[in-house]
């Protein structure tokens, strides 16, 4: 058993006769992992049995270690910031976070300490005293953020926490993220916010249909994906002449100049056999390369590959 | 228990009194139980003012007391408060799509049991005892030293005793049946109004099925019997009460046994909204 990872091994989940998410084995580092899929995909259903909200038809999970039907030690090391925009009737922003905290049996004085610094963290010191009922819908998402740091967990599972932000506050997320991702907690995240969870994720899942489609890093996931040609843009000084090598070449599917001029973007089914060929070409030639980049190893590709959808190619 | 579950058991409380009890929505509960206590006063100014009109003894104040409490506080006050304080506890908590909160921290479901029904019920003994005891006394507060020396000298402060003990029994038993009627029921109307019917069947139902009840219990504990009026009488079976010693320990257990299947019903409880 590995007190490092979060495990699914053959995990179902059925509600009734709907399908949660089918035969899911994974095995969640620390760092960002984002959960990437359609409405209806299981991104939800995942977290809920991570967290012990729910438990599988079949399978075994751990979290660190512990498994979800352990309440007593689950809470201690998980915070879930759920998609429910729900609160405790009556109470303010400091009430609800002390009071779960005092549930969490810490004395009068830590419970004071910690509600403090967790508003703080999502910049709501000044609105405490108010009803959570009167916060605007990107004050209750930061609300429910720091309920779910408010304990200092080490695995983090946040789903959708960036609905309602305004792009500040967005940033500031965004940045809270990827600085507990650094220190080695557990954050996963879902979103559908493509181009932000491509920047943050250190490892991506994607679920469709109840089905885990792909999982680990972004480029690692592209990689696998071998019946989508790779996008591949070169700049160079000369893209027409590169262009008429390139289609010399049958792994070459497609070759497109780029509409400043200075760049050619193409589709290749053998990317390893083109770097080896662009080396030849530019010793061969006076062609001058800026830079070689991938164009489609990110999220917004790899989704619309593997799901299709929204999510849109170069 | 250690001192961890005593906390986390006062955390669920003290969160349950901030967010319900002390808020708005709890203010019917109060009335209901406080309203015997104003009748109570205005039959005490009213007796006083009309005392030569219509005399009466402090026995026939202690009858209609008796009257009172099985009609009011045990069929009705008691009764729906407890449908109130009770059934929300779990059934609020989903229907707000509140209760992962309460999931997400570590403790033992159990215990988030205990601390919720033990909330609800030291608030309803509150509110019940309180209006016992004050309807009690000043349901013949008017006769003066009549009502006192009954009170103290005669069987006054006895009987206050027992409706005060029929109270706190009636508050633990309706509390746990209607805490698990909402853990298992999308509405606990319906249980409710099903054992309303069935407790206010009781007196006409055969002596074995009598037994299969609260009231039953609740009423053989009443210091005074109350008989059902004409014409239905004649549909009333006769049963012997259940003496003390049945009555009170058999309410504990049976409340605490139904407790036990709500903490264990719990501990396997999901959060699921929709449903």
């Amino acid at each position: 058993m590995n007190h490092r990872l979060i495990t699914f091994g053959d995990v179902s989940r059925f509600y009734g006769e709907v399908l949660g998410i089918n035969r899911v084995n994974l095995a969640i580092p620390p760092g960002i992992t984002s959960l990437v899929g359609p409405n209806g995909s299981g991104k939800t259903t995942l977290m809920n049995l991570m967290t012990g909200l729910i438990r599988p038809t079949r399978g075994d999970i751990r979290v660190l270690g512990v498994r979800p039907d352990d309440p007593e030690q689950l809470g201690r090391i998980v915070g879930y910031c759920a998609q429910f925009d729900a609160f405790p009737k009556g109470l303010t922003g400091y009430q609800f976070l002390h009071s779960f905290l005092r549930i969490r049996g810490m004395n009068e004085a830590e419970c004071a300490q910690r509600t403090a610094a967790a508003l703080q963290t999502v910049n709501l010191t000044g609105a405490a005293e108010r009803p959570v009922a009167a916060y605007s819908k990107g004050m209750r998402q930061r609300i429910k953020l720091a309920q779910a740091i408010a304990h200092d967990p080490q695995v983090l599972v946040l789903d959708e926490p960036l609905n309602g932000l305004d792009p500040m506050a967005r940033a500031e997320t965004i940045a809270l993220f990827q600085q507990w991702g650094a220190a080695g907690r557990h954050v996963i995240v879902s979103s559908h916010i493509l181009h932000e969870v491509d920047r943050i994720s250190d490892q991506v899942i994607l679920l469709s249909h109840g089905y885990v489609v792909a999982e680990g890093q972004i480029q690692g996931v592209r990689s696998e994906v071998k019946d989508q040609p790779m996008q591949i843009l070169v700049r160079c000084d000369h893209p027409n002449a590169l262009a008429a090598r390139l289609f010399l070449q049958n792994h070459v599917v497609e070759a497109k100049i780029h509409p400043d001029g200075r760049g050619l973007l193409l589709r290749t089914t053998d990317a390893d056999e083109f770097y080896l060929m662009l080396n030849r070409i530019v010793l061969e030639t006076d062609l001058t390369v800026e830079s070689v980049a991938p164009a489609d190893d990110d999220v917004n590709s790899v989704y619309q590959y593997l799901i299709g959808g929204e999510g849109g190619t170069v | 228990m250690n001192r961890l579950w005593f906390a986390q058991i006062a955390g669920v409380i003290r969160l349950e009194w901030k967010k319900t009890f002390l808020s708005r929505r709890g203010w019917w509960v109060y009335l209901l139980a406080l309203a015997p206590v104003a009748i109570a006063l205005m039959h005490s100014l009213i007796s006083l003012r009309f005392a030569a009109r219509r005399p009466h003894t402090v026995f026939q104040d202690a009858q209609a007391f008796a009257v009172a409490f099985e009609a009011f506080f045990l069929h009705l006050g008691i009764f729906f408060g407890c449908i109130g304080i009770f059934s929300n506890l779990f059934r609020g908590e989903m229907l707000e799509k509140t209760l992962h909160y309460y999931f997400l921290t570590p403790m033992r479901r159990e215990f988030l049991v205990i601390g919720k029904y033990l909330a609800g019920l030291i608030v309803a003994l509150v509110l019940f005892l309180l209006s016992t005891g004050l309807t009690f006394w000043l349901m013949g507060r008017h006769q003066g030293a009549a009502w006192s020396d009954f009170f103290w000298h005669g069987p006054g402060l006895a009987q206050m005793g027992w409706y005060l003990l029929v109270t706190a029994l009636a508050c633990i038993g309706y509390g746990a049946v209607f805490l698990i009627a909402g853990l298992f029921v999308r509405n606990p109307m319906i249980p409710a109004a099903v054992v309303m019917v069935w407790e206010n069947l009781n007196p006409f139902l055969p002596s074995l099925l009598k037994q299969i009840s609260v009231i039953f219990y609740l009423k053989s504990l009443c210091p005074v019997t109350v008989d059902v009026p004409p014409p239905l009488s004649v549909l009333v079976t006769d049963t012997n009460p259940a003496p003390a010693w049945i009555a009170v320990p058999g309410l504990l257990l049976v409340s605490t046994l139904v407790l036990a299947y709500a903490a264990y019903s719990a501990r396997r409880a999901e959060i699921n909204y929709s449903e």
